[in-house]
């Protein structure tokens, strides 16, 4: 095998640094509604997918210019992740945190049935947000794209540590997960905070996936493997943290790159879930967890 | 005690018993009945389904832990089948022997560090596991064969009759499911199935009775895997053609759907949910593209209603009636 070049090493970079930006994104999605709730929220995974095609459905059917198009897709995102905590998660009358989770997946292939449905089970492809032209740095070619993916998910991520630490709002998810008995006493609605958090889970993960998808393909089920590596990038930081999520995102997507480049691509994915078990093997609570579950 | 009673008695402390031997007279004569190839075919796969549904439930349901890649060793185990038979030419039964000593050791090593894990991350680190064995079986075509699969895969046989139609195989997996059933039901009311009961009400405290939390969930976790390979060698020996898609994080999912769907811990759950989940399909069959949504509802429906499963939530909600009735009457 060849040493890859200095220029190529740093495409790789770029594409796992790009991987572990929506890895990120995605991870907080799960982290959000686990501080909440304390469950695994598989529906994240779908709403992934559904970032894709309603930027795609804003595009092509409304015809919407690309920058109310994201918008758009990111509120439908949103609006669909809270109707699912709405109608599928709050009537259930278990707090048995595997019926919930299992509650998840079932509405996950619900959520990928309507998919299938309502735009079909072929690939599409979706535009980037700006032009094509490729960029040159330090001898590596970057898409535009790339470097909107990098500010939006800043953006994205500074916006929600702001509302964490920063409103009233972000005071009373703090409340309901820490104690969610003592936060109804003192009048905080659970319930509308659960609807939130998941309203903010969706937000992160439709943008994650009308980010994404002009650079893969989109499909009804493009998000399920970005979803479960997203899921990992959580699980690798410690779940519920988020610096952990951000961090885990960018380890993996730039391990998972750089093992892809060195090793061989075809088994990136073993790479990327072989390394993940050999953290939690190592640190069982992940890389930013702490001891308690 | 009158005769009367006595024969009561008798059926209510042999009620299990008696009705695994009722349901084993019912299968006996269940082909003669039917007959159709087609309808038996689907219960064959029942019959194998059902095997590493009670193996996942005695692991997820009694020891309460989580296992979203189970679909992993059934694949271990049809892949052990199909390669040591097509590849190397050994014979079926000692094949389908060697894979689950195999697998049973592979699933022991990997239990020891995972095991350790709770929650979330057991969740997780299940599921990466059925990721690298999915990607491996598609990737390492050489061997494999990749997405295309292994064909050819010979057909098990009993004293010279080769075990190749329906009917035949019919008594071989419910033969093996009827006895992994029995097993199922045992192990629940054995000090192990009673050991792990207690661990998945509370670890802390069933360690503090001298269980040894560790060890008795690397032991279920082992069975599990172990009876998911027997079953996987099982389906390959069924169909002598196997490709990775059978054993996806998604079939995985589908296997513990079968569970929750009849039932956390309750082993007359598995027969009952392994049976819808493969029966469904069939009947909706005129609206294919409903399937994955009318799939889905029904998860849902029954975890909101009777989050405990159907069968053991039908079966509450009945005793519920009945106490109420009486209470009425005495009133």
């Amino acid at each position: 095998m060849n040493m890859p070049t200095l220029t190529d090493s740093l495409q790789f970079l770029f594409a796992g640094l790009t991987n572990g930006a929506i890895y990120a994104l995605i991870a907080l999605g799960f982290c959000v509604v686990h501080n909440t709730m304390g469950i695994v929220n598989f529906t994240q995974v779908d709403l992934v997918s559904l970032g894709g095609m309603f930027l795609y459905s804003a595009l092509f059917l409304f015809g919407l210019p690309m920058p109310l198009a994201l918008a758009g897709a990111v509120t439908a995102a949103a609006v669909t992740g809270m109707a699912v905590e709405r109608v599928g998660i709050r009537p259930s009358r278990s707090d048995n945190h595997l019926v919930l989770i299992f509650l998840t997946i079932g509405l996950s292939v619900i959520l990928r049935g309507i998919m299938k449905l309502a735009w079909g089970k072929n690939r599409m492809a979706v535009p980037p947000l700006t032009a094509d032209e490729p960029i040159r740095l330090f001898g590596a070619t970057i898409l535009p794209q790339i470097l909107w993916i990098f500010l939006l998910t800043a953006g994205a991520v500074l916006l929600l540590i702001w509302i964490f630490r920063r409103t009233t709002l972000g005071l009373c998810m703090r409340a309901v997960a820490s104690n969610a008995d003592a936060a109804a006493v003192v009048g905080i609605d659970g319930g509308r905070i659960r609807m939130i958090s998941f309203a903010i889970a969706g937000g992160m993960g439709g943008l994650a996936g009308a980010l994404v998808t002009p650079i893969t393909t989109l499909s009804y089920d493009v998000g399920v493997l970005l979803g479960l590596k997203g899921f990992a990038a959580a699980i690798l930081g410690g779940f519920g943290s988020f610096v952990g999520a951000v961090a885990g995102g960018v380890l993996l997507g730039v391990l998972e790159s750089l093992a892809a480049a060195g090793l061989s691509s075809a088994y990136k994915d073993v790479i990327a879930f072989g390394l993940l078990l050999l953290v939690l093997f190592i640190r069982p609570a992940g890389l930013f967890g702490s001891a308690k579950r | 005690m009158t005769p009367r009673d006595r024969i009561r008695y008798f059926f209510s402390s042999h009620r299990t018993g008696l009705s695994v031997c009722l349901l084993a007279l019912f299968l006996l004569v269940y082909p003669a009945w039917v007959g159709n190839p087609y309808l038996l075919g689907i219960s064959n796969l029942i019959a194998v389904y059902l095997i590493a549904v009670i193996g996942l439930n005695l692991f997820i349901g009694y020891a309460g832990q989580i296992s979203l890649g189970h679909a992993a060793y059934l694949g271990l185990g049809a892949y052990g089948s199909a390669l040591l038979t097509v590849h190397l030419g050994i014979n079926p039964w000692l094949a389908m022997a060697a894979t689950a000593v195999a697998v049973g050791l592979t699933a022991f090593l990997v239990a020891i560090p995972t095991l350790r894990l709770s929650g979330h991350y057991l969740a997780m680190a299940t599921l990466g596991f059925n990721i690298v064995c999915y990607t491996v079986m598609m990737q390492w075509d050489r061997v494999t064969g990749g997405p295309s699969g292994l064909a050819g895969i010979p057909h098990l046989s009993l004293a010279g009759v080769a075990i190749d139609d329906e009917t035949r195989f019919h008594y071989l997996a419910w033969g093996a499911a009827i006895l992994v059933l029995t097993l199922g039901l045992n192990l629940a009311r054995s000090s192990l199935g009673l050991a792990l009961a207690a661990v998945a009400q509370n670890e802390t405290a069933a360690a503090s009775l001298g269980i040894q939390v560790h060890r008795a969930k690397i032991r279920i976790f082992v069975l599990s895997a172990v009876l998911a390979s027997v079953a996987g060698s099982l389906f390959a020996h069924c169909y002598t053609f196997i490709n990775p898609d059978s054993f996806t994080i998604f079939n995985s999912v589908e296997l513990v759907t079968m569970v929750v769907i009849g039932g956390l811990g309750s082993i007359w759950g598995s027969l009952f949910g392994a049976s819808l989940i493969i029966l469904l399909p069939e009947f909706l069959h005129f609206f294919e593209t409903f399937r994955d949504i009318i799939h889905g509802l029904i998860v849902v429906t029954v975890l909101i209603l009777l989050p405990q499963g159907l069968v053991s939530g039908l079966k509450d909600l009945l005793r519920m009636r009945l106490l109420r009735k009486a209470n009425n009457a005495r009133n």
